[in-house]
């Protein structure tokens, strides 16, 4: 009785120390979100929110449904590879409502030297030139056609 | 080029059907995507990078990077005969606008090396983040829960790859999501949609079909750091040993 | 991009960790070693260093409220903190600070501060009237016991809790260590070596404060210094600090020995933008200086006043050469880029919310809560209440 009498208070101080870890236990109850854990330490519900955004880029295929013309001319050149908004810039609100938004008129002395400058940086493989004496100053569309750019019969078609 | 025409054709192809359940915020209902059917990574081919800066500018279009910060960006090497280790490396505004044109080099070699988030399977980012903000979602994608993030920037300190930053409006981690948005839809990420050579291609590791398969079968394929010991799933062909 | 010279990462070029991350370590290693120095008297049984017990245990309070500011200030989004004790991450070494934290403040120091000055609580609030007895009344908890026997079990009691505290306090720091020794991706910080040498320099940092601490205010209040105290305090400080600068360059000469892939860049940077605050500040003036200082006064005899002057000086230079350090660490690790390929600069800002007022405003706080809590709880070795446990009573 007398060791009690004379260590209650330490009791004091261990139940200051249990009321804040029960006060965290509820609040943790309430402020951990719902979803975590559901697939590992983290919050399940941030997966689908990941995925749900706006893409601004459409792909190759939507471009492809309507356009099928340029994509079968495309197809047998040397640039089937190359998507379209790779050049023509993220059109997914073109795709979903062609009249809203038209692609911009591009400029080929900008774009076409991007990728085909010369430079020794460059694979050997790729095609490339120092524009200034390629072309003598002319557009590149004068020779090459972008979505099939070798030259047939000498050139612009 | 009859525009009523095109817009009576969006309706009808498959492609277009799954996009109007894309634009309508409802890719559940798009053709079924399941997370534990895909693991994915990306091919990168040193052999097909010009430098050209598409990908980034596309990133930067896609995901509204913030400017002098990069989810992904393109270096160039210069590797001298004499110093194999030592590269000479640059990338100027991460190579965003291209690069200046190089002249030859009698005794050294130049190349491109686009560089993004390598989804670690073993990241050292997840393991560090006290709260678990960041993660690998169970089809093998490296996220960050912004809404969860302290900011406390440890995980870019644990990064070997430094493709993480902390965004300078939103005070959050921040770094490439793999276009998460994108390849759960059934498309391909910004970048490699605009690659104009194909030096960077989207890999589904569970996919059988998957092209990827068959190139690691012929190709000397690596990834940046092995003695980091991370998993890393940017898969680089034809990686030169100068590369950090 | 100003300020990178060779390549960096383009994500790089800013660093992440600004000086509050090196204010933090630093003021949680002055928690770390006042409490080694309080538990010299209690567990070690060092008698003569007793005058500071107390005061080196509201000192290691002071500092423990104010390390967690300079982390929450940095981070990007403060109000999420406390995530950190809802949703701790079991892999990650920061999300052991939260726990790691509560456990030392709560029942360790707190527990053992309150065990040391219940007495002094209780009669404090018998013999005072209004609004300062219900405040001591508060702080007794209640409690009106200050029998023999009451006190006895207290000293029981508080020499478990210090026995507990001693490898808390080594927790607490050490784990400040691990969070950059873990990092695989750095080579400056990766090194198992780190947490031992943030838990050497922090006992010598803390000691040096205590000392420093008890030397002022027992100027203040005109009394006299203590001089076997003192002498004592300052044998420690040499030995521990000894211990750690051994450390510290078996770091340094194992990887100059090494020197691995990472080498060259370390070595350049250490040589170039680290050179006056690592080579100079930390070494020669804060390292050698006063442990030549401290050696000479081992072996020789000087009086009172060259001792007492030598002990400050020395006291102080410890202060700059952990401060230093634990600047060299944080932020000399974010200078490098991980392509071992080049270098990046610190723009660190003056009035910003991370910039160097708020620094150092974090780290005099603590001295600004010392003085308050020595109001509250004069740790006064000459102000006795019938019975001193910091005397060097020890318990079996």
């Amino acid at each position: 009785m007398k060791n009690f009498r004379d260590s209650e208070h330490l009791l004091r101080f261990a139940f200051l120390f249990a009321m804040l870890f029960v006060l965290f236990l509820v609040a943790r109850h309430f402020v951990v979100p719902k979803s975590f854990g559901e697939y590992g330490h983290y919050r399940g519900a941030a997966i689908a929110e990941m995925a749900a955004p706006q893409p601004h880029f459409a792909g190759q295929s939507a471009c492809e449904a309507c356009h099928t013309d340029i994509a079968a001319k495309k197809k047998t050149g040397m640039h089937s590879g190359v998507h379209c908004e790779a050049c023509h810039g993220p059109l997914a609100r073109h795709a979903a409502d062609p009249a809203s938004v038209q692609p911009l008129k591009l400029d080929t002395a900008v774009l076409c030297v991007r990728c085909h400058a010369a430079s020794a940086a460059k694979p050997k493989n790729f095609p490339q030139v120092a524009a200034a004496d390629h072309s003598g100053g002319l557009a590149c569309e004068t020779c090459h056609h972008p979505h099939s750019p070798a030259i047939q019969g000498g050139g612009a078609k | 080029m009859n525009l009523n025409r095109r817009q009576f054709l969006v309706l009808v192809p498959v492609a277009a059907a799954a996009w109007q359940y894309v634009l309508a915020g409802t890719p559940q209902d798009a053709p079924n995507y399941q997370l534990t059917e895909h693991w994915w990574g990306m091919l990168l081919d040193i052999t097909k990078c010009i430098g050209c800066g598409n990908c980034v500018r596309a990133c930067q279009a896609e995901n509204d990077v913030p400017d002098e910060y990069f989810r992904t960006w393109v270096e160039r090497y210069l590797r001298t005969d004499w110093n194999l280790t030592t590269p000479e490396v640059i990338s100027p505004d991460g190579g965003k606008e291209g690069f200046p044109a190089a002249e030859e080099v009698k005794n050294g070699m130049y190349f491109f090396v686009p560089k993004m988030c390598n989804h670690c399977a073993d990241s050292p980012c997840t393991q560090v983040c006290p709260v678990g903000a960041t993660f690998i979602t169970p089809d093998g994608v490296v996220l960050i829960d912004q809404t969860y993030c302290l900011g406390c920037a440890y995980c870019v300190q644990a990064c070997p790859y430094g493709c993480r930053y902390i965004h300078p409006t939103k005070h959050v981690a921040d770094k490439c999501t793999l276009c998460y948005h994108r390849i759960t839809k059934g498309l391909t990420t910004a970048c490699c949609e605009n690659c104009p050579t194909g030096a960077r291609q989207l890999v589904d590791l569970k996919n059988p079909n998957d092209p990827i398969h068959a190139f690691l079968k012929t190709h000397d394929v690596h990834v940046l750091k092995p003695e980091m010991a991370t998993g890393a799933k940017a898969f680089y062909n034809g990686l030169d040993g100068s590369v950090r | 991009m100003g300020g990178v010279e060779g390549y960096m990462y383009p994500n790089e070029i800013n660093l992440y960790w600004s000086v509050l991350i090196v204010v933090y370590p630093y003021v949680t290693g002055l928690v770390a070693g006042a409490f080694i120095l309080a538990s010299l008297v209690r567990i070690f049984n060092v008698r003569e260093v007793a005058p500071t017990y107390r005061l080196a245990l509201l000192t290691a309070l002071a500092f423990l409220i104010v390390a967690p500011l300079p982390l929450l200030l940095h981070l990007g989004h403060p109000e999420r903190s406390f995530e950190m004790y809802f949703t701790p991450h079991d892999t990650s070494a920061m999300a052991m600070f939260g726990y790691v934290y509560i456990w030392y403040l709560m029942a360790v120091l707190l527990f053992e501060i309150w065990l040391d000055f219940r007495q002094d609580i209780i009669l404090t609030a018998r013999s005072s009237k209004g609004l300062k007895r219900t405040f001591y009344f508060l702080l007794s908890l209640g409690s009106n016991n200050t029998s023999e026997h009451s006190l006895a079990i207290d000293e029981r009691a508080g020499w478990i809790v210090t026995l507990i505290g001693i490898p808390s306090a080594f927790l607490l720091h050490g784990y400040v260590g691990f969070i950059f020794g873990s990092i695989k991706a750095n080579p400056w910080w990766s090194s198992p070596l780190m947490p031992v040498v943030f838990i050497f320099s922090a006992m010598v940092s803390g000691i040096a404060l205590v000392l420093l601490v008890y030397m002022f205010t027992t100027r203040v209040r005109r009394r006299e210094i203590d001089m076997p105290c003192v002498d004592t305090i300052a044998k420690y400080l040499f030995y521990i600090f000894i211990i750690d600068f051994v450390l510290e360059m078996l770091d340094l000469v194992h990887r100059i020995y090494v020197a691995d892939e990472s080498f060259r860049s370390i070595s350049f940077m250490v040589h170039t933008k680290l050179y006056f605050s690592q080579i100079v500040l930390q070494i020669y003036i804060g390292t050698l200086a006063p442990l030549l200082l401290l050696g000479i006064v081992q072996v020789t005899r000087f009086s009172p006043a060259v001792r007492k002057a030598i002990y400050v000086v020395s006291a102080a230079l410890v202060e700059v050469a952990v401060l230093s350090m634990r600047w060299n660490v944080v932020i000399g690790g974010q200078l490098f880029s991980k392509s071992f390929l080049g270098y990046t600069t610190y723009k660190i800002g003056l009035i910003t919310h991370e910039g160097v007022l708020m620094s150092i405003f974090l780290t005099l706080l603590p001295l600004g809560i010392l003085w308050i809590l020595v109001k509250i709880l004069p740790p006064w070795p000459d102000l006795k209440r019938g019975m001193n446990h910091a005397a060097g009573t020890t318990m079996p």
